[in-house]
């Protein structure tokens, strides 16, 4: 049944999207000559692949059922979890504030906005296990380093989105504020903050659910949570209690977005 | 409206005003205090718990700044060495990106409701889209390591596993809002359901599906950057090596070679949406 | 008070603007060398075609826009020389009152009318809304002055345009203004509403003995309101008299050629060639 569904729209596909069968032949010869290529230099040991199949099999009845017997130290691990990302997102949220300014090119100098908007931009680059390592190196082994890591890549998504909404307010209150001889602090409070605040507490609530998500995964390089649990147990073919982890994280990622959501919508 | 017509006309007030005015009622002050007071606990729970220790921030400055010193200069010379990863990384995250689309589309209808045949095979599509998305790449990663050995297969498997999830989920909901009358139309020339699917609704979802699988592209790039820390293949292998081994000049060039392709991936994923959508 | 500053034989002006200029950084000359003299408590409209130079003209005055060049005495005081504490001390004395209204649309119109008095609190006392209680009663006066009593915890943006003018108003009084500068209060007002509002600023300007400046583009309003009108045109001032002697033929200086006895609505389709035709009628 999937199998047609997905092979079907191929024929429909193609008039919308290319417009002449001339471009679709040259759609496909494109896919396929990317496909060659790339499947020639990332030279695939095709025999490993193939037993990793009947592998994958025994790797999947391993997994069922799910091991709970050690859920204290899947607790542990959750709520380290848990820690890092609440704690990263408090952490975060300060650090973006005046970061989240210094980037809104209506209320910084150019000089700074440009700084700010560059740190911006390589911070964001890096992936949250890149950055972890790096604190795991600074800072050891440990829950301290994905706190840090987490709180980092936060400061830097939630001043980007704080610079954004600055940016995109209406300006008329700002100078209406600033005209009663106010000063910067207080047309900010005044004029910015109730204009942004909202906005903010929903990005910061979705901010706190994907910190969640990631404070999963930042384990693997031992910056603590139950990721570094995770990854114990794969390394030690510790399979059904690894899928014990693994519905548990998607629980709570789940649990977690239905909160983010709900939370949001109260917002009003 | 017409107090201003009032007789009294004088700088002094005639009547007496109030002079005291509270922006919030008690009410609602105690409850502020409360959301400040859980935050406040669930901040000293969370930092408490973490057991941290206080004296590493000490000296993490000098730390950090020792750190730059020992990476700069970068080392130039390897950088013949990382092409071929760099290549497999761009290749880790298109192959998987591919791979995805094709297992999404299905995926995606039947988790949206008005195509998929009954509440069963809509609660086994969500519950699809739940598994995918909730399982980070680098954890499907270790998943996929597991099963085919270390290598760029198993990264591939790792970003198509996640990808399915975000993509079908975008076309999922792009799926529930398409305009019903179209359906109808090409329903009432009696044709077969995946005639409806293919004629009615395919075309109108497109534009979505194009654009979240150029967006999940660009996300995939980084993600691939990563998947070698767990022996997923791509560059993340040498930067966690160059790393272990304390190499930190390297690992800069590494550094930068990421940052170079994961921002001109974004700008590219950015420009093509543009012209699409 | 100012009046009898004024009856005592004191030379100073109340506002005195001379050589006041700005380019804009585009290169466009928007003001080219202003001079007026306000020397009693009096309802200035300026009129002008749109692009005249009006905006720029009011905000230079306040340094919302820096002016290139000129200067601008309030009180005996040069505004332009000021620097940053010093512009926010003046600022506290001359009250803005916008065609959007500019209130901020999440906070009370209490809190709005209050923020008037930004410039006289701290930080810490702002933020936690803690105003002198004269400031309080006072912000309730003029709530009721401008016909506003007991909307004091509606939200700005629950109000009618008519109402946050009026919210505007209040705030701009909040300061104890010397002076009022008012870029097209009326723009997004419904006829009555607008005459309300040019009678309570007629009103407001008599009892607190403050001058105001108003930009607007309703020349039968500012006919009816005001006490004096300047005429702009491109950058510079073209006409400047009391409003009794603004002539047709000084409207047509200020506006160009255009039949001003004619209903509006009439020449609002006539294409170019008519209406060139008409005014060449007009001249002959
Ligand atoms: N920020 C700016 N940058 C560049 N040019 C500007 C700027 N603001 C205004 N101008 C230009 O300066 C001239 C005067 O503008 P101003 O807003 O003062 O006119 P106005 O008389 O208030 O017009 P209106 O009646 O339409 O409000 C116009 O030509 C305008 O295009
Ligand atoms: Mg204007």
């Amino acid at each position: 049944m999937m199998a047609a569904t997905a092979s079907y729209p191929r024929r429909w596909r193609a008039p919308g999207l290319f417009g002449s069968p001339g471009r679709r032949l040259a759609f496909w010869a494109v896919v396929l000559a990317y496909l060659a290529w790339s499947l020639s230099t990332l030279n695939i040991d095709t025999a490993r692949v193939l037993a990793g199949l009947p592998r994958a099999w025994t790797i999947l009845e391993r997994m069922v059922p799910p091991d709970f017997s050690r859920w204290h130290l899947l607790l542990t691990g959750m709520a380290e979890s848990i820690q890092i990302a609440i704690a990263a997102t408090i952490a975060g949220a300060v650090f973006s504030v005046p970061l989240g300014i210094a980037a809104a090119a209506n209320l910084s100098p150019r000089p700074l906005y440009l700084a700010a908007r560059a740190f911006i931009v390589v911070g964001r680059t890096f992936h949250e296990v890149i950055i972890a390592i790096f604190f795991v190196k600074l800072f050891g082994f440990g829950p301290v380093a994905g706190l840090l890591t987490l709180a980092f890549s936060s400061a830097i998504f939630l001043g980007k989105m704080l610079a954004e909404d600055i940016e995109n307010m209406k300006p008329g209150p700002v100078e209406a504020i600033r005209a009663t001889g106010a000063s910067f602090g207080q047309t900010f409070f005044y004029a910015v903050v109730p204009q942004v605040l909202v906005k903010t507490l929903g990005v910061l609530i979705y901010r706190l659910d994907s910190n969640l998500r990631h404070s999963t995964v930042i384990g693997i390089v031992g910056a603590g949570g139950i990721g570094q649990t995770l990854s114990a147990s794969f390394t030690r073919y510790d399979f059904d209690f690894a899928s014990a982890i693994l519905l548990t994280i998607a629980a709570m990622v789940a649990f977690g977005e239905w909160f983010s959501d709900w939370a949001r919508r109260r917002l009003r | 409206m017409t107090a201003h017509q009032q007789p009294p006309r004088g700088t002094a007030p005639a009547r007496t005003y109030p002079d005291r005015w509270e922006r919030y009622s008690p009410r609602e002050r105690i409850v502020h205090w409360l959301w400040l007071g859980g935050i406040a606990l669930a901040a000293a729970w969370s930092v408490s718990a973490l057991d941290i220790e206080w004296a590493f921030f000490a000296d993490a400055h000098e730390q950090a700044v020792d750190l730059v010193e020992r990476m700069w200069p970068p080392r130039w010379s390897y950088l013949p060495r990382i092409v071929q990863p760099l290549i497999e990384t761009l290749h880790i995250a298109t192959l998987g990106t591919m791979i995805a689309v094709v297992f999404a589309l299905p995926v995606a209808f039947l988790a949206a409701r008005n195509t998929t045949w009954n509440q069963g095979t809509w609660l086994i599509g969500r519950a699809m889209l739940v598994l995918s998305r909730s399982i980070n790449t680098v954890i499907w990663g270790l998943v996929f390591v597991a099963i085919f050995g270390p290598g760029p297969v198993a990264g591939i498997c790792a970003v198509a596993a996640r990808s399915v999830g975000f993509i079908a989920k975008l076309v999922a909901e792009a799926i529930e809002e398409v305009d019903a009358g179209q359906v109808e139309a090409v329903e009432s020339t009696g044709a077969t359901t995946l005639q409806v699917y293919g004629v009615a609704i395919l075309p109108q979802i497109l534009p979505v599906l194009i654009g979240t699988t150029i967006y999940r592209w660009d996300i995939n790039v980084r993600e691939s950057s990563v998947l070698g820390f767990v022996g997923a293949g791509g560059i993340g292998l040498l930067l966690y090596a160059s790393i272990n081994q304390f190499a930190w000049s390297q690992a800069l060039v590494i550094l930068i070679a990421i940052l170079g392709i994961v921002i001109v991936s974004e700008a590219l994923s950015a420009y093509v949406r543009s012209r699409i959508v | 008070m100012a009046a009898e500053v004024q009856a005592a034989g004191r030379p100073r002006p109340l506002l005195a603007v001379e050589g006041l200029a700005k380019v804009y950084p585009t290169g466009k000359k928007a003001l080219g060398g202003v001079d007026i003299v306000i020397d009693r408590p009096q309802l200035v409209a300026v009129i002008g075609s749109s692009g005249a130079g009006k905006s720029t003209f009011i905000r230079c005055i306040n340094r919302l826009v820096e002016p290139t060049a000129g200067r601008v005495l309030l009180n005996g005081q040069d505004i332009v020389a000021l620097d940053r504490k010093g512009l926010r001390a003046a600022r506290r004395r001359i009250g803005m009152i916008f065609q959007e209204y500019n209130l901020v649309e999440r906070l009370s119109v209490m809190q709005n009318v209050l923020s008037g008095r930004l410039g006289y609190v701290g930080l810490l006392a702002a933020l936690r809304y803690r105003f002198p209680p004269q400031d309080i009663q006072a912000a309730f006066a003029l709530l009721d002055r401008v016909g506003l009593a007991g909307y004091h915890d509606r939200r700005a943006d629950a109000l009618s345009g008519g109402q946050r003018q009026r919210v505007g108003i209040a705030r701009a009084l909040m300061q104890r203004p010397d002076l009022l500068l008012l870029d097209e209060p009326t723009a997004s007002l419904d006829p009555k509403t607008s005459r309300q509002i040019m009678r309570l600023v007629r009103e407001l300007v008599a009892e607190r003995q403050t001058p105001a400046i108003i930009n607007i583009h309703d020349v039968a309003l500012a006919r009816a309101y005001a006490d004096r009108i300047i005429g702009m045109k491109d950058g510079l001032i073209v006409f400047d008299a009391e409003a009794g002697s603004l002539t047709e033929a000084a409207l047509t200086q200020i506006y160009g050629e255009e039949d001003w006895s004619s209903p509006q609505e009439e020449d609002e389709d006539i294409p170019a060639g008519a209406a060139a035709m008409a005014s060449l009628g007009m001249t002959s």
